[in-house]
């Protein structure tokens, strides 16, 4: 992302808006500095609609609480600014706290066994002992395109006793795996964001590792390297932009989990409405109607998603720094 | 196809990529194999199934074995059902899927177009600016926004409306990235230049050749963003009320909560889920090469 090569389009000088205006042809500038903004403007205004004033919205509301007066509120109401007495009362929420906690645990296991996962497929399916690559690959990757509220429902069926088929064939063999009970079934809804995003995280992989150039290959194996010693001394190092994004990518997931585990909530009663921050911060919404707390919980969530995404960036270049 | 494939293989061992040191030896290729199709079945287990259970009555649904066929065969009973229940609304839970997801995509590929090919080629001020601001919309959780947006939406009147989970559909941060990339890459500063000479303005230069020259990054962001639509569920949860404006997903969860008054909408919900994967399973294999396409720009660059 060079922006010092980069020539001002029409205008004779590169560089500045400013030294272009005191270019001759000055009329003809100004609306020609109109245009990227013409072709920026309607994504701009809609990102504005849809992002930054929700944003700024959720704020404002996460800061202020509607008095009412009367029963009803009949007899008037008023907004006051509460300063952080909303962060206090959803802070003050065992199971707003526990949620956290729940998708943090979830997070520290699911996203690298997910993305370990991935990226043994993508070296297996790179590698020269493949068969068939092309067709293996659409088939991970086909998950991708069911919906998490499909796969939580088919999973379900197959989770829930009487109806799946793998606790009978676990049956067979003795096992009575309980996969709804109260501990397990959060490593269930890890198996099902899992399968849906294996084949996504292992595509932008080997996206990555084709852009290996063939000559590394080639000199690694003159030096005798064998396959893993040339995944691990060459491709690991070399797609380490591609697992950084990954990781950032499932950090984020991880925080909104929602639709998974509400779904699943029907087959099993160890899934309460707030299981993770996302169900907890609809609840305040749209069961307690209490949406001041819903919007500091929202802003709670994406709070720890940048601390976490840009956490996990510092390390991971402070990592390169020391080397 | 198998034996060509590894006569290939041995005869230029540069053709496929790196792994093993010259082609693959028998034993490695069967192992591996072996481990891509274990985990083929695992990929295949939760389909393969709906797709069986589709086929069975309701009894068969808790009574046979899952992984095998039923007594009876009533896959197109089932089918007819899910499609005329309720006077045909999955049709039109199909069809407003559809809406959102194609005519959003579209519009939000054209939008990230526009965005992406101003910023790579023209120089402004804000210009940085802009591009960090989208990017820093990546990294905010869609699920946070979706709360506030209703509620700045139920004010101006568009929650419960089509624009709901349209407009803010239209918004692809990644797409814009994509586009700004490939456009920087893929969309050379002379050919625009000449362009100009001959007269051309901006709007024409952009929608003729830099439309065409960015194709195939245009195609990855049009299928993600359908994909990601389609597969959305929370904003059409907090945005919907009338069930005529709901899509396939969140129909299905309506289903699926009627379940525990009647049994028959297991079959429902189970036939509902299969009808709902097969157009996007077949969108993702047929489409394959363009996922590959675009992406290796963005891992490129990035």
């Amino acid at each position: 992302m060079t922006t010092a090569t980069r020539t001002a389009p029409g205008a004779d000088s590169p560089g500045r808006p400013r030294t272009a205006a005191a270019a001759p042809p000055r009329r003809r500038f100004r609306t020609r500095a109109l245009i990227p903004w013409g072709f920026v403007g309607p994504f701009l205004a809609l990102f504005t609609l849809c992002f930054f004033l929700p944003i700024l919205y959720a704020l404002y509301q996460s800061f202020i609480q509607i008095r009412r007066y009367g029963l009803f509120g009949e007899e008037g109401r008023e907004t006051v600014f509460t300063g952080f007495d909303n962060y206090a009362r959803a802070l003050g929420q065992e199971a707003f706290v526990d949620s956290v906690g729940r998708v943090l645990l979830f997070g520290v296991v699911q996203v690298p066994v997910m993305l370990g996962l991935a990226l043994v497929l993508a070296l297996l399916l790179e590698s020269a002992s493949a068969t068939w690559p092309g067709f293996f690959r659409a088939l991970y990757f086909m998950p991708y395109g069911v919906p998490g509220v499909v796969a939580s429902l088919l999973w379900g069926f197959l989770y829930v006793p009487g109806l799946s088929p793998i606790l009978d064939v676990a049956g067979l063999v003795g096992l009575e795996p309980d996969l709804l009970g109260p501990n397990s079934v959060l490593w269930s809804i890890a198996n099902i964001i899992t399968w849906l995003f294996i084949g996504y995280n292992m595509l932008i992989l080997i996206a990555q590792l084709k852009t290996i150039p063939s000559e590394l290959y080639e000199s690694a194996r003159i030096d005798g390297a064998g396959p893993l010693q040339t995944a691990w001394h060459i491709q690991l190092p070399l797609i380490r932009p591609a697992l950084v994004l990954t990781t950032v990518f499932s950090i984020i997931g991880t925080l909104q989990l929602f639709a998974e585990p509400q779904i699943l909530a029907a087959f099993t009663v160890n899934i309460d409405s707030a299981y993770t921050p996302n169900m907890a911060a609809y609840r305040s919404a749209f069961t307690d109607n209490d949406y001041n707390v819903a919007a500091a919980q929202s802003v709670l969530v994406a709070l720890t998603a940048f601390v976490l995404s840009f956490g996990f960036l510092w390390l991971v270049n402070r990592k390169d720094r020391q080397r | 196809m198998t034996t060509t494939d590894v006569k290939k293989g041995d005869a230029a061992p540069a053709r496929r990529r790196p792994g093993g040191a010259t082609g693959a030896s028998t034993r490695s290729r069967i192992l591996v194999t072996a481990i891509l199709a274990v985990a083929a079945v695992y990929f295949l287990v939760p389909v393969y199934w709906v797709f069986v259970a589709a086929t069975k009555t309701t009894s068969d649904l808790f009574d046979s074995f899952g992984f095998g066929l039923g007594e009876e065969f009533v896959l197109f009973t089932n089918i007819s059902e899910v499609l005329t229940y309720n006077g045909g609304i999955f049709w039109r839970w199909t069809l407003n899927s559809l809406l959102y997801s194609v005519l959003g995509a579209l519009l939000a590929t054209l939008l990230a177009a526009a965005a992406g090919y101003a910023l790579a080629k023209y120089d402004f001020r804000g210009r940085e600016l802009v591009f960090g601001l989208v990017l820093g919309g990546v990294l905010v959780p869609a699920a946070a926004t979706a709360l506030p947006l209703y509620l700045l939406f139920s004010q101006i009147g568009l929650a419960n409306t089509y624009w709901a989970v349209l407009l803010p559909s239209l918004i692809s941060p990644f797409g814009l990235y994509l586009c700004r990339i490939y456009a920087d890459a893929s969309v050379p500063d002379s050919v625009i230049e000449s362009a100009r000479l001959e007269g051309a303005g901006e709007g024409r230069v952009f929608f003729t050749l830099g439309l065409r020259m960015m194709a195939p990054a245009l195609v990855t962001v049009f299928l993600f963003q359908m994909v990601g639509i389609w597969n959305n569920y929370f904003l059409p949860l907090v945005m919907l009320a009338d069930e005529g404006l709901y899509p396939i997903t969140l129909g299905l969860v309506t289903w699926q909560s009627y379940q525990g008054r009647d049994i028959e909408m297991y079959m429902r919900v189970v036939t509902g889920s299969m009808l709902s994967v097969i157009p996007l399973i077949i969108a993702i294999v047929v489409l394959q090469r363009y996922w590959r396409g675009g992406m290796t720009a963005g891992a490129v660059k990035g």
